[in-house]
């Protein structure tokens, strides 16, 4: 099929027609959508990663976390008895805001990481994605602000291109989020007159990023927040998931009125239940659980309570302590790939979470190079899908949860080759521009 | 082979497989395999993969419908391998399947026949290394006239395709159909109406189905294709009698020319003066919620079941 530039919308001989049909675009819905929409659709690029689920594919591209660790036979024993003996509860409708007792199992969960709050200011969610929708509806009008990491969280940007904010991203370095450009940016649209509803950020682990803003940074970073009037959303998925050392203060720790607290069951247990939570600000929680209850009426008693059972009766902080060792493990099979085999890019080297960064060498549209990557048979997510504007182009994430270490030694090895190729083609043809494409980049979230 | 007097035809629809195509044969195969159950057939959906040839053996369907997209699902591989474990399969068989995967092979071919096709040249990425891609560029670009089309010369759904322009963009273009094969199709782009003329054949010779016009406000790409929306369908296209006439007859020449069985679409620009120029054709079209032959099939005021049952008898029975 061609794609010829110019379609002539009338045919070539009008006065010989017969009489004229209709056209159609295939949905009679077509005028109806909301702005908020556009940008919601498949690409080309997203359907690539339909191959990624096949056995012969290396995937370091999804963020499924590694759960044949979990004691499956213990939680399906527990969930049985959960449902014979309270089958009537879990079953049924529950509280908006979530369960008391489950909210304050959730306190317990974040005291790990020396986070205090009240169960009051808890609020279940669907995941913390929910939450951070939830967030977004209650603070964000089109074309406010966004303050965000370059790179950021995929999942958060599509949120807020939904909600038609204006994102504007602000560059970390190795130690996260850096305070002068943060103090740059916000001074800048201050004077643009513009309005910074939220600063988003992804301290620990960063994803995609792979970096952990420093201690020292981050009594700076709610500071200079502050001193803007700036609401912090802060989100921790990855926080137990640390390698070598203690968790850091969360930035909730610093000033709690000026937080917004995301955490998540996803990474640390299951992401099937479908369960996380925010910390908000008393007023603020209110009017979230009022968000809630008009989204989902309330989140699921059968997840939370399922949780709450696998929270009192197995040992998980010991299954967390597990799983850290698989993703360190994994972790460092990827960065020993990587400096075996692609020398001439750059990485983070992430002290927890799931991801790595990596720099490709100069010239290179990882975006460009991602169907040859899976004709090799491997795959990875381009660093455009990190970015509401265009940068990322030279970028990508690396995941290495779900791969065992010796996948992604080969999966890194076959990146290598498509690397080198890549390299020399642009080379030949002297160019490094892309010939982009619209819509969603990155994989689903059943696609490994 | 199922008595089909009194059993249900069964039918195994081969879909996924590696190619970059997978997800859109995944759509289509669901697609016809719901269709072949609602006629009354036993349809199954099962990807290509090491577990085939074993499965085969042991279902014996009576006739598998190989709708993967891409490479060795069109490529005629597949259906060789079909033939290896002798089984009937729906649609054009190796040969066929082989002459019309490769796009410049198809050109040829539909040239010979008399058929008009852009000019166009096919260059493998190892012809860049060894001569130099400024060189050769420079030439492409001295001998057709821009604006041109940068295509993998095998492949589908738009993808690695870009409209060139720009003679600066070409280096770019280039690149990016490199990225899906190792050989680039440029052809000079013709402007005009874009049709898919659809062909079928249960038996009785082949037919062609009301051609598909395809209207959008940029290049028909993956998004054009797969997001419904941005596209404008017109079924039958609003072409005059005898210039419709003419695009039926270039897809039947193309079924008839390049060896094709059973079903087959080719896809044609109609310009200003009504003349059909041939750009390539499909043995195993697109059957998706937003594809060309199911509209057609419409069009035609056909039962979209019956057709796709007819057409899995007639691969049984071959």
């Amino acid at each position: 099929m061609n794609v010829s530039p110019q379609h002539s919308p009338e045919p070539a001989a009008a006065a010989d027609l017969p009489a004229s049909a209709a056209g159609t675009r295939l949905d009679p819905w077509l005028s109806h959508y909301a702005e908020r929409t556009y940008g919601m659709k498949a690409s080309e690029i997203r359907a690539l990663f339909a191959v990624a689920n096949r056995p012969e594919v290396v995937s370091l591209a999804g963020g499924m976390p590694f759960l044949a660790g979990l004691p499956l036979e213990t939680i399906s024993e527990v969930t049985a008895k959960l449902l014979s003996e309270r089958g009537a509860v879990a079953l049924q409708y529950g509280s908006g805001q979530g369960e008391e007792s489950f909210r304050e199992q959730i306190l317990e969960v974040m005291r790990e990481e020396h986070i205090r709050a009240h169960a009051d200011d808890v609020i279940v969610t669907t995941g913390s994605q929910q939450a951070l929708d939830l967030v977004t509806r209650i603070f964000v009008d089109p074309g406010d602000v966004i303050v965000a990491e370059a790179p950021s969280y995929v999942g958060a940007l599509g949120v807020f291109r939904s909600y038609q904010a204006d994102v504007v991203h602000v560059p970390m370095d190795a130690n996260g989020l850096v305070p002068e450009a943060l103090e740059h940016t916000l001074s800048e649209l201050a004077a643009e007159g513009r309005t910074v509803k939220l600063l988003y950020t992804v301290p620990n682990f960063h994803n995609p990023g792979g970096v952990t803003l420093s201690a020292e940074r981050r009594p700076q970073i709610v500071e200079i927040a502050q001193r803007y009037g700036v609401l912090i959303l802060e989100d921790n998925p990855y926080g137990l998931l640390g390698f070598d050392s203690d968790p850091l203060p969360a930035l909730h720790t610093y000033d709690p009125d000026g937080v917004i607290y995301l955490g998540s069951f996803s990474k640390t247990f299951a992401p099937g239940y479908r369960v996380g939570w925010a910390v908000a600000p008393h007023a603020v929680r209110e009017r979230l659980v009022l968000a809630a209850e008009s989204a989902i009426l309330c989140p699921s008693m059968m997840s939370q309570m399922s949780i709450s059972t696998y929270l009192a009766t197995c040992d998980w902080r010991g299954q967390v302590k597990e799983f850290r060792e698989v993703y360190r493990e994994r972790r460092d099979a990827m960065v020993g790939a990587l400096a075996e085999y692609l020398p001439m890019a750059s990485w983070t080297n992430p002290a927890g979470g799931f991801y790595t960064w990596v720099r490709l060498p100069e010239g290179l549209d990882a975006q460009d190079m991602l169907p040859r990557a899976v004709t090799e048979l491997v795959a990875y997510v381009p660093g455009t899908a990190f970015y509401a504007d265009d940068q990322g182009k030279q970028f990508m994430r690396l995941s290495y949860c779900y791969p065992t270490a010796e996948r992604i030694r080969e999966g890194v090895r076959r990146l290598a080759g498509v690397v080198t190729s890549e390299l020399e083609l642009v080379q030949m043809f002297g160019t490094s521009g892309t010939t982009g494409s619209r819509g969603v980049h990155a994989p689903a979230p059943d696609q490994n | 082979m199922t008595d089909h007097t009194s059993q249900p035809l069964e039918v195994l629809v081969l879909a996924g497989g590696l190619s970059h195509e997978r997800e859109v044969s995944i759509r289509s195969g669901r697609r016809v395999a719901e269709s072949l159950r609602a006629a009354g057939a036993a349809a199954t959906l099962r990807d290509l993969d090491a577990g085939l040839l074993d499965y085969l053996d042991s279902a014996r369907p009576d006739v598998v419908w190989p709708l993967l997209h891409g490479s060795t699902g069109e490529d005629g591989s597949v259906r060789d391998l079909l033939s290896l474990a002798d089984v009937a399969f729906v649609g054009s068989g190796s040969a066929g399947a082989r002459s019309t995967w490769f796009k410049p092979v198809a050109k040829s071919l539909m040239e010979r026949a008399g058929a008009r096709t852009p000019a166009s040249v096919t260059l493998p990425q190892s012809l860049f290394r060894q001569v130099g891609a400024t060189a050769v560029l420079e030439r492409v670009l001295d001998r057709l006239p821009l604006p041109l089309v940068v295509k993998p010369a095998a492949g589908g759904s738009a993808l690695g395709v870009t409209v060139v322009t720009d003679p600066a963009l070409l280096p770019q273009a280039m690149v990016h159909c490199f990225s899906y094969g190792e050989t680039a199709l440029i052809e000079r782009a013709v402007h005009g109406t874009e049709v898919a003329v659809s062909v079928v054949d249960t038996g009785d010779g082949p037919q062609a189905l009301p051609a598909v016009e395809i209207v959008t406000d940029g290049p028909y790409d993956y998004d054009a294709r797969y997001n419904a929306g941005r596209t404008e369908y017109f079924a039958p296209a609003r072409l005059a009698p005898a210039q419709l006439d003419a695009a039926h007859r270039m897809a039947v020449l193309a079924h008839e020319q390049l060896g094709l069985a059973q079903l087959s679409r080719t896809d044609l620009i109609v310009d200003a003066d009504g003349t059909p120029w041939y750009l390539e054709s499909n043995v195993a079209p697109g059957m998706t919620e937003t594809s060309l032959f199911p509209q057609a099939v419409q069009a035609a005021d056909l039962s979209m079941d019956a057709l796709y049952h007819d057409l899995a008898l007639a691969g049984a029975r071959r």
